[in-house]
């Protein structure tokens, strides 16, 4: 489950034909939810298309046709970026299939604001109440929208071994110790990080958790609905970073490092051990052992530990910075899709979804089930952390966040100033006023 | 013209001239009557085609793209945000796109200057009786027919700082490569862009100016020997001055080709580091699909387009109508 690639951008250029068959790219897939001679046909795009994950989802599907006579579900399993694709060029036809991922925060408020997708606050009262606040980045005022199926957070991934040939004997908790990590690292001839900044945003993440650490909760909720960047706490996020950045901690080229793509990627050099830490989310094992021969990744040299504490900064050094995704039904989909969605949220769906180690489930019910190890230190990172910020590009919006994240590369790139990240990002948003 | 009318009046050889001699009649004459009804059908049937595709694809996107261009759009639901001129006074004020179209004009002119005399003297060599002439033009030629993407991975992974090809073989020389690599250095990435470029489309132009020396006489060659021209002479004397034409056209599609460069950079840098390569197409692609701000990337698709029209233009009229001209 990667969060965004290049090969997204690539195609959805292709797509998009130097934006002047914008038009031409939306697919007629026919009649969606359509109700023939009785039977009720429900479509469902999903991103496992890889065993367990894909076969699990059949199972379900069948499950759900044999409870429900008269029902067909069409599942669609494709690859994330593919995915990705498909339903940026359905939205802009309005053509969506009756079930979809929904990233949520801004983009999701865009959905609904264009009348896409369903409110799901009334049926599935039960459901929403029982995941709590893990629905918050798919509210929009005070109405639910969609059901978040897995939220992971975002920390570092290191190399045990090539932390201890370092010296080094307990992960760092704060910002000072993270310094004293990567001059061990750097003395032991090991590059410390590695980071996907020609992506923009794994360089972003960084920028998101030094804000994460130096704003209050408040003053975070806050500017999310106001989009109002003016607390000191944003330039300080910028001073932090840029601090960390004159460290040089980076893999060299790290300006145009793609974050999944290929060996050299900034996932590859962390699998390869050519780099002891990376920032990624809970996607990041996953991604490893895809970039490894034997498929194993880091296997037992895999740690995590979470972003550390900032010096100073009014933030609560347990609040996580994560994201997830979320299944909703659009607004012309069939009654029984909202029942489809509410099952596949049910204890009995969750705890089989995590025994797969398909993601973070969000249902409590089935906290106890994952049984990765890795995943399982994430889920407890997760649960214990008083709150969970929706990264702040899909918080924001894809308009907002861009400009952010573009603002954030360039202090990477040591072109920009602390202030010109808030001030870029404060005049995106004041475009969307 | 109508050659089967005439066909089954006589055998097939002075039907011909039958259809010939007609044809030239009514071209002096005009269209006679009761002909014109089926000529213009004729037309009409050859041509609706053609411009209905045209009009479907290449009108109505320019279109929707200018219209797109006067609101703010997310890239679904309604547009009805009309905001005037707006777009365009962002796209204008926006650094970044003024960065872009620099970028553009330095590409532009670079492969002029560089390419031109580069592709120039590859040609006239090729152009020579030597060995393994066959070979060489392969080799100057291959990189032209490689996709662009793959020729782009391709290049994206010799250019790797510490582990890729290109920096080993510095360090194998003793020279030191730049810390964060050819592409990762905001200084040196537009001029490394131009380097693949110009090895990915330096054998387009050397094609085409061998095709055009193909068609200079023989006999211009043989007089200037006799008249005791050394190689030199007849290269600068006869084989430049009558490949003009060639050259012009080259320019013009170097100069279009240039200003709408998108894929290699996508692949290569992504516009970055610190957009140091943007150019207008991936800026109005990273505006457009990456961040939905759908409006602005009409706006400067509008403005890349009035851009390369101008350019075509200008062009035309004052350098290729020469040799439109001496084509009549």
């Amino acid at each position: 489950m990667r969060r965004n690639t290049r090969g997204r951008a690539v195609v959805g250029a292709l797509c998009a034909g130097v934006l002047l068959t914008v038009a031409a790219c939306g697919s007629d897939d026919g009649d969606e939810g359509s109700n023939e001679g009785g039977e009720t046909t429900i479509t469902w795009w999903h991103n496992s298309n890889n065993e367990p994950g894909k076969g699990y989802y059949e199972q379900v599907a069948k499950d759900f046709e044999a409870e429900h006579e008269g029902v067909n579900v069409e599942i669609s399993a494709m690859a994330h970026e593919d995915m990705v694709d498909k339903l940026d060029a359905a939205f802009q036809s309005g053509d969506l299939p009756d079930i979809y991922m929904e990233r949520g925060g801004g983009e999701g408020a865009d959905h609904v604001e264009a009348g896409l997708v369903r409110d799901l606050t009334d049926d599935a009262a039960d459901e929403i109440a029982k995941l709590g606040g893990s629905v918050a980045g798919w509210t929009v005022d005070d109405q639910t929208y969609a059901l978040p199926f897995s939220v992971g957070v975002v920390g570092f991934w290191y190399n045990t071994d090539l932390f201890d040939k370092a010296g080094i004997d307990a992960p760092p908790t704060t910002m000072t110790e993270l310094y004293d990590v990567i001059d061990k690292l750097k003395a032991a001839d090991i590059t410390p990080i590695s980071v996907g900044a020609g992506d923009q945003w794994p360089a972003a993440h960084y920028w998101y958790y030094t804000a994460l650490r130096s704003c209050s909760e408040d003053v975070l909720k806050e500017a999310v609905t106001s989009l109002d960047f003016g607390d000191a706490c944003f330039v300080q996020a910028g001073e932090e970073l840029a601090e960390l950045i004159d460290t040089e901690p980076f893999n060299a080229g790290f300006l145009t490092t793609p974050a999944q793509e290929g060996a050299t990627s900034a996932s590859g050099l962390l699998a390869t051990e050519k780099v002891a830490m990376e920032l990624a989310g809970h996607w990041e094992p996953g991604v490893m052992q895809g970039l490894t021969d034997d498929g194993e990744g880091l296997g037992e040299k895999t740690g995590w530990f979470p972003f550390p504490a900032v010096e100073g900064g009014a933030g609560d050094p347990s609040a996580q910075l994560g994201g997830g995704d979320a299944w909703a039904v659009s607004q012309e989909a069939p009654d029984l899709a909202v029942d489809l969605v509410k099952y596949l949220l049910s204890d009995e769906v969750q705890i089989g979804f995590a025994e797969n180690d398909m993601g973070l489930p969000t249902n409590p019910a089935a906290s106890g089930s994952v049984s990765d190890p890795a995943l399982a230190e994430l889920l407890k990172v997760r649960d214990e952390a008083p709150f969970v910020q929706l990264y702040f590009d899909t918080a924001f919006g894809t308009s907002v966040g861009g400009a952010m994240n573009e603002a954030i590369a360039l202090l990477f790139a040591d072109k920009a100033s602390p202030e010109d990240i808030v001030d870029a990002t404060q005049q995106a948003a004041d475009m969307e006023m | 013209m109508t050659p089967e009318r005439g066909a089954t009046a006589v055998a097939p050889v002075p039907s011909e001239t039958v259809t010939r001699r007609e044809s030239t009649s009514r071209r002096v004459t005009g269209p006679r009557p009761g002909t014109g009804w089926r000529q213009r059908l004729e037309i009409v049937v050859f041509v609706t085609p053609a411009l209905a595709l045209m009009a479907t694809f290449v009108l109505w996107p320019v279109i929707s793209a200018a219209r797109m261009s006067f609101y703010s759009w997310r890239g679904f639901g309604p547009m009805d945000k009309f905001v005037g001129w707006r777009n365009y006074e962002l796209v204008l004020g926006d650094d970044v796109f003024t960065g872009a179209v620099m970028h553009n004009f330095i590409i532009v002119f670079a492969s002029l200057a560089v390419q031109l005399p580069l592709g120039l003297g590859i040609a006239l060599l090729l152009n020579r009786k030597i060995r393994f002439r066959g070979l060489l033009r392969t080799i100057v030629f291959v990189p032209y027919v490689v996709a662009e993407v793959i020729a782009g991975v391709v290049w994206f992974q010799l250019l790797q700082p510490e582990y890729g090809v290109i920096d080993g073989l510095i360090k194998a020389v003793g020279l030191t490569p730049p810390e964060q690599g050819f592409l990762g250095t905001p200084d040196l990435t537009l001029a490394t862009l131009f380097v693949v470029l110009t090895w990915k489309y330096l054998g387009m132009a050397v094609l085409l100016f061998m095709a055009g020396l193909q068609s200079v006489p023989d006999d211009l060659y043989e007089a200037a020997q006799i008249d005791g021209a050394s190689w030199w002479q007849v290269q600068r004397r006869i084989a430049i001055p009558m490949l003009g034409p060639t050259i012009r056209t080259w320019m013009f599609l170097s100069m279009i080709g240039s200003l709408q460069l998108f894929d290699m950079v996508w692949v290569l840098t992504h516009g970055g580091p610190a957009n140091a390569t943007t150019t207008m197409a991936t800026y109005l692609i990273n505006q457009g699909t990456g961040r939905g701000n759908y409006g602005i990337a009409g706006a400067a698709s509008v403005i890349l387009f009035v851009i390369a029209f101008v350019m075509a233009l200008v062009y035309q009229v004052f350098v290729l109508r020469r040799d439109t001209k001496e084509a009549r």
